[in-house]
């Protein structure tokens, strides 16, 4: 009898790790205040004259552990359960990045939730929590729209159909391998 | 007069702080170990929405995990959220703007804080790096502003 595991229960035992960390991430960001957007609001009030630093230390703690983790894992030549390492290999600074970067600052400061503080506080039931929600969904949802209008406006006119079609494929590949 | 600047020392929160950004840090650490992905929540929940063929299922569980994690949390730690009126003051107008910001600009700048905060900047991504100095700035313009112009009331 083999010892090796399938590819059927390698990809049973990924869904299972999947699970595990979103659950362990979860209760993580319960625990540092991150769920609290009173007090995500208190730490990015740098100016206000009573600043919060408590938060800092989430992002302390979690790059600590991170920077160690990263550099002894990635020394293996592959994840225990995939195939391979899937990293951001991007390394040029572009529009893209920081206008979307301020535009999600701008919605953190003026609602106090980033994404995974938002999702983990659905199970406590609150109307401004599904209000929140709800348009952050449509928020990515309406990104992919807008990003899809703009690949086929800049190819209009210079492309036949068939080059269009490959070349939206070519754009959502590239940005599906480069999302951090 | 607002002339002193205080800064809340609160070491209670400073330390849960810390045990929450390990264990956020641990979380992270044991997605790239196991199944070699990058913990990225607007990322992962992106491709979950976005991409209907394939690779989504390992997505969608991970957003169970963390709605399960809520749930705990509920049961063990209800302090975890704020409690009836002890949350921002903020319209549904406000937190609906918030959120389509929020979503929109994740996607636009390939991350959140936990994909370009956390790990990215771990692994000095110079992306990262410009996207978390561009989210903590508007972030820390936008609070600033909300508070000298609307009372911190919005």
């Amino acid at each position: 009898m083999s010892t090796h595991t399938t590819q059927k229960e390698s990809m049973t035992l990924q869904y299972i790790a999947a699970l595990g960390v979103g659950l362990l991430f979860a209760i993580g960001l319960g625990v540092s205040g991150m769920t609290q957007p009173a007090k995500v609001i208190g730490f990015l009030d740098f100016f206000g004259g009573s600043w919060d630093p408590a938060l800092a230390f989430v992002m302390g703690g979690g790059v600590l552990v991170y920077t160690i983790g990263y550099r002894l894992t990635v020394r293996r030549n592959t994840p225990v359960f995939a195939k391979k390492f899937q990293l951001p290999t991007r390394r040029d600074i572009d529009k893209r990045l920081v206008i979307g970067g301020l535009l999600f600052g701008a919605g953190w400061g003026l609602g106090g939730y980033c994404p995974g503080p938002a999702l983990t506080s659905i199970a406590s039931v609150s109307t401004d929590v599904f209000v929140f929600v709800t348009s952050m969904l449509s928020g990515m949802l309406l990104f992919s729209t807008v990003d899809k209008m703009l690949a086929n406006k800049t190819s209009q006119g210079t492309v036949n159909k068939d080059k269009k079609d490959k070349k939206e494929k070519a754009t959502s590949m590239s940005t599906a391998t480069t999302n951090a | 007069m607002e002339l002193d600047y205080i800064m809340i020392i609160d070491t209670t929160a400073w330390l849960l702080a810390a045990i929450g950004g390990i264990l956020i840090g641990l979380a992270s650490v044991a997605l790239l170990l196991f199944n070699g992905r990058i913990a990225g929540i607007s990322g992962i929940t992106g491709g979950m929405l976005l991409r209907p063929q394939g690779d989504t299922l390992w997505r969608t569980l991970f957003f169970g995990g963390l709605i399960l994690g809520g749930l705990v949390l509920t049961l063990v730690y209800p302090d975890a959220f704020p409690s009836a009126g002890e949350g921002p003051a903020r319209s549904y107008g406000a937190l609906v703007v918030a959120g389509l910001l929020v979503g929109f600009g994740t996607r636009m700048g390939s991350g959140c804080t936990s994909g370009h905060g956390i790990c990215g900047l771990s692994r000095f991504s110079p992306r990262s790096l410009v996207a978390t100095g561009s989210f903590m700035f508007a972030g820390a313009v936008i609070v600033g502003v909300v508070r000298a112009a609307f009372g911190g009331v919005i």
